[in-house]
């Protein structure tokens, strides 16, 4: 039984995280309908900016990763500007064959750069684990939750409050609206893929410090699938609860699994199961709006 | 286009000797790179006046106004010959975002509000461009204008015609703009909503200043808040005069505002009946 709590806790903080990066995927699709198939490799490049700058500079982490931050957020602009903004009027699949070549070159660069061996965050927090309610609980991962709530938090506000959320939100809504209310659409595209870059890699560091860095962090990006169809593609609400649904899936599975089954790797596919099941009674994921085009 | 006797005589000269706050000339407009829509439609708009632009459906109208938001942009057109000037310097090829920070602020047909937003959050969008701390007092002015927006708390999607209608317009209020270019304000509505827009478009532009170029399919209300008027067929401008003059045009009576000379009516009086023919 304690283990199966104790796995519904991991899926929580995991699916928390699943769930953070979902929304700056729907973030870009929402504002660009570009479906991001590099969405994986933010969180690789991210993690491994961060890890850069922690062994080779040895920065202390504090300055370490707002830097990252920093680094990715000029990252997304850049990508967008120089790569995306040429494509816009094209045709979709052409967009989307792109954001697939990128995702490949990225794999590559970071594999020729830092190598196809895993490597280990410096330690960054003083103790290992925490007991939480009785459990014991990876300290990043408590960490790791909060900075999810936080984020998830940060996105409600600026999305319902602040004027460039707003504007952000008429630019998904209509395009030409936007521009007829003074909103440059090209700078709203820019800040999406900044926005979207920037939490991606805050998710690639966090799992970067528990599992250590390597190409393995870009299949996060392929798991945030499901989430994000189940949520239904173009809802942040559904973008979170799709993520927390397929943590906790996946740990459920690891523990019917390993309880009674002995397959090994369930938790892998099982969640890619249950959003087959899922499309077929809902078609447009939990949260999706109906008429929004599947690719 | 016209015959000289039953046409007013082009009165182009402002009754100030002052530039207008908008001079559109000889434009031509291109969709596509194929299709011509405007062929050489010039109108100036003077500064503190309602500007009406009337015209049968597939005039040019929208395009028009589209024109000088710079929104024809984002419908692939083009203006491929002629200037439209705002406040003396040169706007076309200028991005529509940029038009709107200069002034000039387009409240759309269809009004297009903000459907998954609430009336507030439309009228914050609506002062974007703006970076002073008014934002807050100019949304207690529009709900001042406009009381029953305020009552409104669900999401704007879900407002009646008119009152998506009022947003609209309180929207284009919230960014203090020069010049506001409103295409059918009336489309789709009540006669007694149509009655209420208008005059409250008559009285934002007595309170604020804020000159208005209006399209109208409504040409007796549209000729009745105007001060002067535009008449346009096939991308250009047939006729135009002061508001007065237009309303007692035998031609505008005839085609526009309905009734006028009964005579004239008669299929016997062959003339006017092919001229009827090329307004409609």
């Amino acid at each position: 039984m304690t283990l199966l709590f104790q796995l519904l806790v991991n899926g929580l903080i995991v699916g928390a995280l699943y769930g953070v990066v979902a929304m700056s995927f729907v973030l870009i699709y929402k504002a660009s309908r570009i479906v991001n198939f590099a969405q994986g490799e933010f969180l690789l490049i991210g993690a491994w900016a961060c890890w850069w700058l922690l062994t080779s500079w040895q920065l202390p982490f504090w300055i370490g990763f707002p830097i990252t931050l920093a680094f990715m957020m000029a990252f997304g602009v850049i990508l967008q500007v120089v790569v995306l903004r040429p494509m816009i009027g094209e045709p979709i699949i052409s967009v989307i064959m792109v954001t697939i070549g990128l995702s490949i070159f990225f794999q590559a660069l970071m594999k020729w750069m830092f190598g196809v061996f895993a490597k280990p965050f410096p330690q960054i927090f003083a103790t290992q684990t925490m007991n939480v309610f009785g459990l014991e609980v990876q300290t990043v991962y408590v960490v790791s939750l909060a900075i999810s709530l936080l984020i998830m938090a940060g996105f409600g506000w600026f999305f319902k409050y602040s004027r460039l959320g707003l504007a952000m939100r008429a630019t998904a809504f209509d395009q030409q609206v936007a521009q007829s209310l003074g909103i440059s659409v090209r700078q709203m595209f820019a800040m999406s893929w900044a926005i979207s870059a920037m939490v991606s890699a805050v998710a690639g560091v966090v799992v970067g410090v528990v599992n250590g860095v390597s190409s393995a962090l870009s299949f996060f990006g392929i798991k945030v699938f499901p989430a994000v169809i189940l949520g239904g593609l173009d809802s942040v609400i559904g973008a979170v609860l799709g993520g927390l649904i397929v943590g906790l899936l996946e740990n459920f599975a690891h523990y019917v699994d390993s309880q009674w089954l002995n397959w090994g790797n369930m938790y892998e596919i099982a969640p890619f199961y249950v959003l087959i099941i899922i499309l077929m009674f809902k078609p447009y994921g939990l949260f999706g709006t109906k008429d929004i085009e599947r690719v | 286009m016209m015959n000289a006797d039953t046409a007013v005589a082009p009165a182009p000269t402002p009754t100030t000797a002052k530039a207008p706050l908008l001079s559109v000339n000889n434009i031509e407009v291109v969709y596509n790179d194929v299709i011509l829509v405007l062929r050489g439609l010039s109108l100036e708009v003077p500064e503190g006046e309602i500007v009406a632009l009337l015209g049968a459906n597939g005039a040019g109208k929208s395009t028009t106004l589209k024109a000088i938001s710079g929104l024809l942009k984002t419908e692939d057109g083009e203006v491929t010959r002629g200037d439209i000037t705002f406040g003396g310097q040169r706007i076309n090829g200028i991005d529509p975002d940029q038009i709107v920070r200069r002034g000039i602020f387009q409240v759309m047909e269809g009004r297009r509000i903000i459907g998954d937003m609430t009336c507030q959050e439309n009228l914050r969008l609506g002062a974007f461009t703006r970076r002073d701390g008014g934002v807050k007092d100019d949304i207690d002015m529009v709900y001042h204008y406009f009381p029953r927006l305020k009552e409104r708390t669900g999401l704007a999607g879900y407002l009646s015609g008119g009152e998506q209608q009022m947003l609209a317009i309180g929207r284009a209020m919230m960014a203090r703009p020069k010049l506001i270019l409103m295409d059918e304000p009336s489309m789709g509505l009540s006669p007694l909503m149509v009655k209420e827009v208008f005059s409250i478009i008559r009285q934002i532009n007595k309170d604020l200043g804020v000159t208005i170029l209006l399209v109208e399919q409504n040409a007796r209300m549209a000729l009745q808040a105007a001060t002067r008027g535009y008449i346009m067929e096939n991308g250009k401008v047939v006729l135009d005069g002061t508001a007065e003059e237009l309303r007692n045009n035998e031609d505008v009576k005839e085609f526009y505002l309905g009734g006028g000379n009964e005579e004239r009516k008669s299929f016997k009086n062959l003339k006017s009946f092919k001229r009827r023919k090329r307004w409609i």
